[in-house]
């Protein structure tokens, strides 16, 4: 079995019910995969909850209180502008969910398992085609395509943005961000649904000869049908893990992005601009904390999301070990 | 050469030529429809519209996107990239390629320190499981490999220049030695080389602790075994061998990783590399400039990708010829 970036090892199917709660019960008897969900949850919900747990606004600036140390009133000190940096990290994890969740939907789940059942079931023509962008998708240096992509393509979304507002009257269109935000994780949907699809082709391509898809295929069930009922739930496991897997990549592009400028754009707080604040030298040699709380925040996620996926292949592989 | 490696190998060679002509007409058509007008921005604010008009004309901005791209492409294929309105009056050739040899300097012993220290040390891991050694050195490894170039450098530029002192915080040397630029050999390269060879040397290690379990778990290593060959004869003759062909394929992540590293560590760092002067020249419109560093990397990574693929058909004769291998 070649190697192609987001495919875990080869994953038994466990398609019924009861085996599915026996995975989760082999998952939550090992305490690594139990801490690492921990952290994602925590971290996902306090996203999800900011404007009720966040104690200071994303953009409260307090002057007298600039750079302040850890304090009861400020728990992880302040900013310049005497803005709290717990506050800013749960803004900023709100953010990370927003982004992530949107492109794993769109690029992982709707691109990727759209084109790769269809590659892999329909095969011929279809497949290479299909196969045949995904090699070209995964052949040339992202991060150059993405730059020019966000850096041409948000002025013009804004504007848009702009006018739908004079079409429909809703005034918050451009001010609650949302073209930036659309703009990040469509750059990284596009960009992300290679991998899956490999994944679920070459899965696919192993199950079309099993005798029951010969089965259904003989009592007259329909191609959607046979994808849908008989495919997808034989591919959840390997999904469970490539997803696992991408989310915490996808989590590291958005901070990057916006590290770069051409991400979600200030006021709107994200990681990345508070990592572009902390990574300015006098603030590294003076203010550590500004670098190392986004730090602690990216990468305790990140880390979960790689060791969740870990022990997800390891439970659903019996083969190793 | 089996009769369809060579197939395989012409079929990959003509898709190179039309990867290259969808991202270069790609990135094209985006510099060309961006809603900041380029030529504003190197006529500067004081040029009347008429200057402004007179260069549209000049360069044949007016004309339709496809006939630009078409009079661009020729243009590059007789090695003229166009003119820098960053740099103004320079060549994009003369801008892009000496700030490309820096970025190549340090990449080049990023990629070989990787390979040579992840290797060993994923084998080492992989023979040393069950013992208390394997948890700590896949947590570590795992640890290295989440923590994303973006913040790994300020914590080492704390570290080593803030807290130690003994590095320089940034920037590239460009003082001589004898008439030789000392650049990758200068203290100036050890914080960039650090911060792209430890997440490098995580994932290498990581991949290959995997593929050498794998291989240790067939019937051949464990026929070695039983006939009585030394360990190390086994660990290097049988299991390493088998466990090292996969890992040819990862040189093109690897490659792909540290394109984008490079961006984040000269940014990070004031590092006047390709990088850089990528983010610069979107940051400031530059396009024919950006152009030429799409081109030029896209053409690099595909047939980096290629040469990998075609070892790859090479080395291991089981890979189906038709199957896609990427």
């Amino acid at each position: 079995m070649s190697y192609d970036g987001a495919s875990p090892v080869a994953i038994e199917a466990a398609p019924q019910q009861s085996q599915r709660y026996r995975v989760l019960r082999r998952l939550m008897r090992r305490p690594v995969a139990v801490v690492a969900i921990m952290i994602i949850v925590v971290i996902y919900s306090a996203g999800l909850l900011a404007p009720w747990v966040a104690p200071h606004g994303f953009n409260e600036a307090d002057f007298q209180n600039r750079f302040a140390e850890p304090s009861l009133e400020h728990p992880l000190g302040t900013d310049r502008l005497g803005r709290d940096l717990l506050s800013r990290s749960i803004w900023s994890a709100q953010t990370t969910v927003i982004v992530t969740v949107a492109a794993v939907l769109t690029g992982g789940l709707f691109l990727g398992v759209t084109a790769g059942l269809a590659a892999g079931y329909a095969g011929g023509r279809t497949d290479s085609i299909i196969m045949r962008a995904a090699d070209t998708f995964a052949s040339v240096p992202t991060i150059l395509l993405l730059l020019i992509i966000t850096a041409t393509l948000l002025p013009r979304i804004q504007n848009g943005a702009r006018d739908l507002e004079d079409l429909t009257g809703f005034d918050w269109i451009v001010s609650s961000g949302a073209p930036s935000y659309f703009l990040v994780f469509g750059a990284l949907a596009i960009f992300g649904w290679t991998g899956i699809a490999r994944v679920v082709r070459s899965q696919v391509l192993a199950l079309r000869q099993e005798p029951y898809v010969i089965a259904a295929r003989a009592a007259g069930a329909g191609t959607p049908r046979i994808l849908f009922l008989h495919l997808l739930p034989n591919l959840t496991n390997l999904l469970l893990v490539s997803f696992t897997l991408s989310f915490g990549a996808l989590a590291t592009a958005e901070v990057g992005l916006t590290f770069l400028g051409i991400g979600v754009q200030p006021p709107h707080p994200s990681f990345g601009l508070m990592v572009s604040d902390g990574a300015i030298l006098s603030n590294v040699r003076e203010h550590t904390t500004l670098i190392l709380v986004p730090a602690g925040f990216i990468v305790a996620l990140v880390m979960s999301f790689n060791l969740l996926g870990d022990q997800l292949t390891d439970v659903l592989s019996p083969r190793r070990r | 050469m089996p009769a369809g490696l060579a197939t395989y190998i012409i079929r990959r060679l003509l898709l190179l030529p039309v990867i290259l002509l969808i991202v270069s007409f790609a990135t094209f058509a985006l510099g060309r429809f961006a809603p900041v007008d380029y030529v504003e921005i190197q006529a500067g604010p004081r040029a009347s519209d008429e200057t402004i008009e007179r260069i549209r004309e000049e360069r044949g901005l007016n004309d339709p996107v496809p006939v630009q791209y078409v009079r661009y492409m020729g243009n590059v294929l007789t090695g003229d990239l166009g003119v820098s309105t960053r740099y103004q009056g320079f060549p994009v050739a003369d801008v892009i390629f000496p700030r490309m040899w820096i970025s190549l300097q340090y990449n080049a012993v990023v990629l070989v320190l990787t390979f040579a220290i992840g290797l060993p040390v994923g084998t080492w891991a992989a023979l040393r499981r069950g013992t208390w050694q394997d948890p700590l050195s896949i947590g570590v490894f795992l640890l290295f490999a989440s923590v994303p170039v973006l913040i790994s450098v300020p914590l080492l530029q704390w570290l080593f220049a803030v807290k130690l002192g003994v590095l320089p915080s940034g920037g590239w040397s460009e003082a001589e030695y004898l008439g030789v630029e000392l650049g990758i050999f200068s203290k100036h390269a050890v914080l960039p080389i650090v911060a792209l060879t430890l997440p490098g040397v995580a994932g290498i290690a990581r991949y290959m602790r995997g593929q050498v379990l794998e291989v240790m778990d067939q019937d051949f290593v464990r026929t070695a075994n039983a006939k009585g060959l030394k360990a190390g004869v086994v660990v290097t003759r049988h299991v390493a061998r088998n466990a090292l062909l996969p890992i040819v394929t990862i040189l093109g992540f690897e490659l792909a990783a540290l394109i984008g590293g490079s961006i984040f560590i000269e940014t990070l760092l004031g590092i006047p590399g390709i990088g850089l002067l990528a983010f610069e020249s979107i940051g400031s419109r530059d396009y024919d400039t950006f152009m030429a560093i799409v081109l030029v990397g896209s053409t690099i990574f595909v047939l980096t990708m290629l040469l990998i693929d075609i070892a790859y058909g090479f080395i291991d004769p089981r890979i189906r010829v038709e199957g896609s291998i990427s």
